[in-house]
């Protein structure tokens, strides 16, 4: 039995489990077996491919913590976010000035972090207060260049364009400075997020949330505190992409503005759309394809440039432009991302041969 | 949904009358020590902001007529510039051929673009239509920097570039030009709604779809309509801007300036575009007169910014925009 043709609950227990089948949980622990045995694996990996896959790993679960957090406030509240890039370089800006100038120890300054992007996340959502959609995309959009402006000319605090060199953490004695040691944190935060990602989407305010990017009205009219969710949500989610900051900036060491662009932002939103909007795994799929994506086209640009010149940078546009085509093909052709995918292939193999 | 009562809006005012008046009295002050400074920024700021205003008006038709927000506006406007600019140099046509054809050149890419892209998005959510023009907005990048070089290139002079003194204001004569061009073009576009049978028919579609396709009109061909308007006059917005500056891959971040100008006009209101272009222009230059040395550069870049959040925090719809009644 892979998956259930129908529903077959006996008890509350088995109706709230996230994993519905065995089938389901044994791929599950294999994942997870994957999971811990893949950092050991990696080198030859990565030498084989010609990459540092560690490297690509923690970039990845780095993004997907991010990319759940901006999920909820878009996929599941409907508030589009354009800021969440700045929010990102709050949060790392925020664990580096922590951790080096004020000498708070990482494992605080992590959650800190958070909370710092969190607030920030929050000021920019109070206009949710009376708009939506649009304005709201507009409002975040101007959030992101006031602080960008502020990480690269407020100085004395940030370091302005020189950035901020910023430690390794260290568990036990044990520094987390190799690709490897930093894997393990960054993936038990990853499962983490997960779970609660998942686990609050399925909670009184996960409903809420999804009442409201449906129909708010209605939803205020049953009692929702409308406003008070939106700015939950922007909070929530603002305190996710803001320890995915953090948790880049310890793993980078130096952070500078100029990665905390708009671009970022919009990679976050093309992610979770290509991905799924509203779907816990579309998240992880999205960060998944938009970490690999520049690393696959990276393969034809090295060929070419033995052949040819000019290569490089008519690639590195071609691949900007690339990045730009999926996005809208990805919303003309399939709208409702990977994982709508996935889940219609599974259905169509449930019944095979006789789906009807 | 709660928002502040009477009583509450009149604290906000007092509290923001009490919050503006220092800078308010510093501005006063310093306006006063040299009002020719204050002068030039003031005039310079028009002519750009003429131009905000012209790319506002091309957001605002496309807005009007389909809902779509359309992020890549500036991508429009470099496109235009860059067109213009190799029909000018590379194929070294005169000037009166190269505008005819980048307008040509424009008309076919926002048909395009309406048919392929936006047509296919009707109907779907807010997201996605903002996200497929972000993604357009990265192609017409992509081949904008593949096609031309990513170095800044400048113009031939189109205008005359003797300078006119008005007292001690010194204008150079592209301000002028520019201003008056954008001016021209906003009075000609007044006249094409308040007169023509297109123009009328593009109002009625911005009203109610149903009852504009109920009175017979084509709302597919008013859609079509709005996006070659929306171009063209963006890609003249860059010419103007071009032959001031130059023209660079960065040159499309200058579009991101119409959504403070239509945030503060409202987002539905070609008046208030033309307005809030006008002011998003004055302001970023005094800004940058004034408070660079304070905030340091960028300031000219991320004050309008500021001056939209504080909008849509105080006066969501703008001046002139429809506010949103629902009813449930």
């Amino acid at each position: 039995m892979t998956t259930k043709c129908g529903v077959f609950h006996q008890s509350y227990k088995s109706e709230m489990a996230i994993f519905q089948t065995w089938f389901a949980r044994g791929w599950m622990a294999l994942l997870f077996a994957w999971m811990l045995v893949f950092p050991f694996v990696a080198k030859p990996m990565g030498k084989a491919l010609g990459t540092n896959v560690l490297y690509l790993a923690n970039l990845i679960g780095i993004y997907i913590i991010g990319a759940q957090g901006l999920n909820l406030l878009t996929g599941y509240t409907g508030q589009i976010s354009l800021g969440h890039g700045a929010f990102m370089g709050v949060g790392a800006y925020a664990s580096a000035i922590l951790t080096m100038r004020l000498g708070v120890p990482f494992w605080f300054a992590l959650p800190l972090s958070g909370l710092v992007a969190a607030v920030v996340g929050m000021f920019f959502g109070i206009p949710s207060l009376r708009l939506k959609g649009l304005y709201l995309a507009i409002a975040t959009m101007a959030a992101q260049f006031i602080i960008q402006f502020a990480m690269r000319n407020w100085t004395a605090v940030t370091g302005g364009s020189d950035g901020m060199s910023v430690r390794a953490p260290v568990f036990f004695g044990l520094p987390l400075n190799t690709d490897r040691r930093y894997y393990f944190l960054v993936y038990t935060l990853v499962i983490a997020a997960t779970l609660f990602t998942k686990n609050l989407t399925r909670s009184r305010s996960g409903r809420a949330f999804v009442a409201i990017r449906d129909r708010y009205l209605s939803a205020e009219v049953m009692g929702v505190n409308v406003w008070g969710y939106r700015i939950l949500s922007f909070g929530v989610s603002s305190f996710m992409v803001g320890v995915a900051g953090s948790l880049w900036a310890h793993y980078v060491l130096v952070i500078s503005d100029e990665h905390f662009t708009i671009g970022l932002s919009v990679q976050y939103l093309a992610s979770i759309i290509i991905g799924g909007l509203g779907s816990v795994t579309g998240a992880i799929y999205g960060a998944i394809f938009m970490t690999l994506l520049p690393e696959l086209l990276r393969i034809p640009e090295r060929a070419l440039s033995h052949v040819w010149e000019n290569a490089f940078t008519i690639m590195n546009s071609l691949r900007e432009g690339t990045f730009g085509l999926l996005v809208v093909l990805f919303i003309i052709f399939e709208p409702d991302g990977l994982a709508h995918r996935w889940n219609k292939i599974k259905a169509y193999w449930k019944l095979w041969p006789f789906s009807y | 949904m709660k928002t502040p009562g009477k009583m509450g809006s009149r604290f906000l005012w007092v509290l923001g009358a009490v919050i503006a008046f220092k800078p308010l009295e510093w501005m006063a002050v310093k306006i006063y020590q040299d009002p020719w400074f204050f002068l030039q920024l003031l005039v310079q700021g028009f002519a750009v902001g003429s131009v905000y205003s012209l790319v506002a008006l091309g957001f605002v038709l496309i807005y009007k007529a389909s809902g779509v927000i359309n992020f890549a506006q500036g991508e429009l406007l470099m496109l235009g510039a860059y067109a213009c600019l190799a029909f000018l140099v590379q194929a070294n046509l005169p000037l009166w051929a190269a505008i005819g054809l980048t307008v040509v050149v424009m008309v076919l890419v926002a048909l395009v673009l309406e048919r392929l892209v936006l047509r296919p998005l009707i109907g779907e959510p807010v997201i996605s239509i903002i996200m497929a023009t972000i993604g357009l907005a990265a192609v017409f990048k992509a081949a904008t920097a593949a096609a031309w070089g990513t170095q800044l290139r400048s113009f031939p002079a189109i205008f005359p570039d003797q300078p006119v003194h008005l007292g001690q204001v010194i204008i150079s004569q592209v301000y002028i030009w520019t201003f008056g061009t954008a001016m021209l073009l906003m009075i000609v576009f007044a006249l094409f709604f308040k007169f023509t049978r297109l123009g009328i028919a593009m109002r009625a579609t911005a009203n109610s779809h149903q009852v504009a396709l109920s009175m017979g009109i084509s709302v597919k061909t008013i859609f079509a309509l709005s996006w070659c308007i929306s171009a063209v006059v963006s890609a003249i917005g860059g010419v103007l801007i071009g032959s001031i500056n130059g023209v660079n891959i960065t040159f499309s971040d200058f579009g991101l300036k119409v959504f403070p100008a239509v945030i503060l006009g409202g987002l539905d209101s070609i008046p208030g575009a033309v307005i809030g272009g006008l002011v998003v222009g004055i302001l970023e230059n005094l800004s940058g007169g004034y408070l660079s040395r304070i905030f340091g550069g960028g300031v000219k870049e991320v004050a309008p910014f500021v001056f939209l959040v504080i909008i849509l925090m105080i006066k969501p719809y703008g001046l002139f925009g429809t506010k949103e009644i629902e009813r449930v």
